[in-house]
């Protein structure tokens, strides 16, 4: 029984009269209703003066107040479509919308009461209200930062990235350091620049720990720092370089001096070995970024030249060179330049900074970026609403770079807030196919592993068990058989949870999945088949719990034969159905 | 005799409406799910036509194996030595030398991707990298023109032991290798469920499955009911015994070698033989900036050398190297400038890659590089052609024609030539 609050649950769900799901519906017409009118306002406003500040709120009559980006993506995507003559799916359904900014934001599916507790908001603006309490508020904000500490984790060092043996990388600081930066919501402009710049231990709890350091500690020792260089570029400012290390690219703006000018500035970097006290075998402790003097191939750190090999066998020189053509002082001396520091000064006033991290948020949450893929910017690259990508970059550095603000900017504008369902007038926007994206419905994709995980660990409350710490190393010890290395020197990977086979082994019959629908005594399927209510009762609320809706009379009808084969044993009928709820599509896509 | 509504290449006719009737339910007739359309039905042999590729991940020096410079400034310290076919290759080969009467070498690769992941997936589909669309690799394309000669197959048609290799692209999710490790063993496999739960289960789960893709929420639905079915069935077959690696006798093992790239050459074998139509074995570590010569001879050469070549006199002895193409390439190969730090970098504008069986010819020697090794000097070869080739040693029409769902026409392997002289 523990955990399973029946009588609340039932009067919000399974109600003999339906009520709360009809009053979901009106909720949902009203906020439907409410955001039409909000947008003919909207509409009507454009004319009039706007001040400067760029966080100003527009306020409808319902007293619903967004942002004024959301009318900026709404406009712009209203024109598109027009253009393109298609129209946007409905308004998602509530509860399915609910379900999916919960995966989006904090990175898991509501609980079985988060559920109940936004299927009983009756306010038009309770959508807004959701998003703001899921970034705001503190029972949220242990796992808002958990889960952008993976989503970014994954980004800076792989899924890999700290997790072999001898890895210069420490994992765990890493998270560290991103768990701070987004329980704190940290601008996100001061975090690139700590990651750029970051010296000092990676371990947590050695002298001078610096979590911000596991970012480059694997990335500056091998191959003159060409990974911190292709990374940095990328992540950070959208422009992929790599190419270039070995030649000027055909299709990229970026010639091979420009590689080398830009990975000057990690040239003073180090990642050193500390070592165990008193340790014999010369155990490693942990590794210490540091910035040294560089004196460079000519061995004079005066000038501090590189030379690399242009394919005919010549020998150019580089000095460190932004790649807006500014350039530094040429010494080596850290005394005299700091070569990071003076990087990222310049990525500060970069406006691909600002690109960079809007695309990749807007994909996050959308499923496509402006560009595919979302991390190159480069002319090259064709891009979709280039304006209203251009105006978000800048309206994202004109609010001090809050990434919270962002996220209402995205969640609450139209492209977020259709359906999934694709009609005949949207069926052409499928980005799958090869066309740019019009975000005219919700594209339906598969949550990433750890979504899956931290989502079944709500939906069986094993996430009640365990400390945060023993949970994330559960986590990622489960998530490890996903992962496939390429065999080069780049650390490149990839995940074999893509929906493939081994994915579908895994959730037929995996540990995981074992765990989640155990009837031993305790658990939480348990409690439920336990519990005083109907087979009937029981059914719903595994629907619920795990899709966010009510069993079809198609679905009501299989349980029930079901327990009719299995001689009416409720908890071996609930596991069947339990099974089959967590390995169908509903559940293991976001849609 | 043909028509426009053939079937597609390799499919029967209820397995060809089956997927019409899917496409058609789910998006109307603006698009058709990665079905080509068969031009020649009787270029088709219906042999049991396999493939294996050796995926070389991180691009090998293709010039200290294949195709020597010795004495030369590029060259480096290997020497070359003479094989059974028309050619010489590296001293540190010499398994592979006495195999070479089956296997040709293409000396005369001219490509332009060297970023590793534009060059693996240039190689692995004929098509540079597009934010347009998604192309389907070898291991998809081939598994899907071949699938319809093994209708009993249950283990799924495109396997990659101990790599990732590439996605089934626009084909879709159905389509996508079953990465598993070298030792064959399989995670998640063993169900104990007693009685007829497991069918009680497949019920129930079709039930949810089928309603939420009649919402018509996207196609990566309809590709998920396919990966169940296809999971399904290989829970409860036979032929999974076909992956049990560990069965085979140890001299057996000790001839492919007892690492992991052997014992997936082993494995491959096994597959083969259990008529999976194609397998790709990964043997990673080529990416040698730095101290390629001590790299390549103590340990890449010798473990590629035992493994390749055990796999070539086996799938020979067993008769099934006539129906069985093999290729060997990296997604580059290396600079023929050796660097400063004793290595050689990313080199695309002239290397080998190595192929045989299914028809190719053997102990050839295919064009050729200049006298340092920096460019081709003989008519250059894509991956397109490689791939056309390939395709036309296992009897697949180069005129199948992949229609994507947007509508656009493709043909297979980019319409690449066929690289003559490997056969005929």
């Amino acid at each position: 029984m523990a955990g399973i609050s029946q009588k609340f649950t039932f009067t919000f769900f399974a109600g003999v009269s339906n009520n709360a799901w009809q009053r979901a519906d009106v909720s949902r017409s009203m906020l439907g209703a409410a955001y039409g009118l909000w947008l003919i306002l909207c509409v009507g406003f454009v004319a009039a003066d706007e001040p400067a500040v760029k966080t100003s709120v527009r306020r409808d009559s319902k007293g619903v107040t967004l942002p004024k980006q959301v009318e900026k993506i709404d406009l712009s995507m209203s024109a598109n479509w027009s253009e393109f003559g298609i129209k946007p799916s409905p308004v998602e359904e509530d509860l399915k919308w609910c379900r999916r900014v919960f995966l989006d934001v904090i990175g898991r599916i509501p609980s079985f009461e988060e559920f109940s507790e936004f299927a009983k908001d009756k306010g038009p603006d309770k959508r807004f209200s959701l998003v703001n309490r899921l970034i705001n508020e503190d029972r949220y904000t242990e796992e808002y930062a958990n889960n952008w500490s993976t989503v970014w984790t994954n980004v800076l060092i792989g899924r890999n990235g700290g997790m072999e043996n001898r890895s210069l990388t420490n994992r765990e600081g890493m998270q560290k350091y991103l768990r701070d930066c987004f329980a704190r919501n940290k601008p996100y402009n001061e975090m690139v620049l700590e990651l750029v710049t970051a010296c000092g231990a990676t371990k947590p709890g050695a002298d001078g720990f610096n979590g911000a350091t596991n970012f480059l500690a694997m990335k500056v020792n091998e191959e003159e720092g060409t990974q911190a260089t292709a990374a940095v570029s990328r992540i950070f400012l959208g422009l992929q370089v790599q190419c270039t290390q070995c030649h000027n690219h055909p299709f990229n703006q970026w010639k091979q001096q420009k590689f080398w000018e830009f990975n000057a500035f990690f040239r003073q970097t180090r990642a050193l070995r500390r070592y165990v006290p008193g340790s014999v075998n010369r155990e490693v402790d942990h590794i210490e970024l540091i910035n040294e003097d560089f004196a460079g191939k000519g061995a004079n750190a005066e000038k501090a030249e590189i030379y690399y090999s242009l394919r005919n066998g010549l020998t150019k020189v580089a000095y460190p060179v932004f790649l807006d053509g500014k350039e530094i002082d040429k010494s080596g001396y850290v005394s005299q330049v700091n070569r990071r520091d003076e990087l990222g000064k310049l990525m500060m006033e970069s406006p691909f900074l600002d690109k960079a991290i809007v695309n990749r948020m807007w994909a996050h949450f959308l499923g496509y970026g402006f560009t595919k893929p979302i991390d190159d910017l480069g002319p090259h690259n064709p891009t979709t609403q280039p304006q209203l990508f251009d105006e978000l970059a800048r309206d994202f550095r004109d609010t001090s770079y809050d990434l919270k603000q962002l996220i209402v900017w995205i969640t609450m504008s139209q492209p977020y807030q259709v359906t999934s369902k694709i009609t005949k007038d949207n069926a052409s926007d499928e980005p799958s196919l090869g066309d740019p994206p019009k975000f005219s419905h919700f594209y339906t994709r598969q949550m990433g592993a750890e979504q899956l995980y931290q989502s079944l660990s709500v939906a069986t409350q094993a996430n009640r068990k365990g400390s945060l710490e023993e949970q994330q190393r559960r986590r990622e010890e489960w998530t490890k058989q996903f992962v496939i290395a390429f065999g080069t020197d780049e650390g490149d990977e990839t995940t074999t949870f893509n929906g493939s086979i081994p994915q579908s082994l895994m959730l037929f019959n995996g540990d995981l999945i074992k765990e989640a629908i155990s009837l031993e005594t305790g658990s939480w399927l348990h409690g439920l088949a336990q519990a005083k209510t109907t087979p009937t009762d029981k059914i719903q609320h595994l629907f619920i719990a795990g899709l966010g809706r009510r069993p079809r009379p198609e679905e009501v009808s299989v349980a029930q034969q079901i327990l009719v084969k299995r001689k009416n044993e409720v908890g071996g009928m609930l596991q069947d159905m339990w099974w089959a709820i967590l390995n169908s599509n509903e559940f293991i896509f976001n849609h | 005799m043909w028509s426009r509504f053939a079937p597609p290449s390799g499919m029967n006719r209820r397995h060809f409406m089956s997927h019409m009737a899917g496409a058609g339910a789910l998006l109307g007739s603006s698009m058709s799910l990665g079905h080509s359309l068969r031009v020649h039905a009787d270029t088709l042999k219906k042999n049991h036509k396999s493939c294996v590729m050796l995926w070389m991940g991180g691009g090998p020096s293709s010039m200290d194996i294949w195709d020597l410079k010795p004495g030369t400034d590029n060259g480096g310290p290997f020497k070359a030595i003479s094989t059974s076919g028309d050619m010489q290759i590296c001293e540190h080969m010499p398994l592979m030398a006495k195999q070479m009467h089956h296997m040709s070498i293409v000396r005369s690769m001219s490509t332009r991707e060297a970023d590793h992941n534009r060059g693996r997936y240039y190689m692995h589909t004929g098509y540079v990298p597009d934010a347009n669309v998604d192309y389907p690799s070898y291991g998809a394309v081939l598994s899907h023109e071949l699938m319809a000669q093994r209708s009993g197959l249950d283990i799924p048609p495109f396997v990659s032991v101990g790599g990732a290799s590439e996605g089934p692209g626009f084909l879709g999710m159905a389509w996508a290798p079953f990465n598993v490790s070298s030792t064959g063993r399989i995670r998640n496999m063993e169900a104990k469920l007693e009685g007829d739960r497991l069918a009680q289960r497949r019920f129930a789960l079709e039930t949810i499955e089928n309603s939420f893709i009649a919402q018509k929420r996207g196609t990566v639905l309809e590709d998920h009911r396919k990966v169940l079915g296809k999971t399904f069935d290989l829970l409860t077959s036979a032929q999974m015994e076909a992956f049990n690696v560990e069965k085979e006798p140890d001299a057996e093992k000790e001839k492919y070698g007892k690492n992991g790239f052997g014992q997936g050459c082993l494995l491959a074998r096994r597959l083969v033989e259990a008529g999976v139509p194609f397998v790709e074995v990964d043997l990673g570590g080529w990416d040698n900036h730095t101290g390629i010569f001590p790299t390549l001879q103590n340990d890449r050469l010798p473990t590629l050398d035992k493994a390749m070549s055990a796999l070539v006199a086996d799938l020979s002895d067993r008769g099934l190297l006539e129906d069985t193409a093999i290729v060997w390439m990296g997604e580059f190969a290396r600079t023929p400038r050796i660097n400063a730090e004793g290595g050689r970098d990313h080199w695309a504008r002239a290397w080998s890659v190595v192929v045989g069986g299914a028809g190719i010819k053997g102990g050839k020697a295919i064009g050729a590089t200049d006298e340092d090794g920096m460019q081709v000097v003989t008519e250059p070869y894509s991956s397109e052609d490689l791939m056309a080739s390939v395709c036309h040693g296992l009897g697949i029409s180069l005129e199948t024609t992949f229609t994507s769902r947007n509508g656009r026409p493709m043909k297979i392997a980019n319409s690449g030539k066929i690289i003559k002289d490997l056969f005929g």
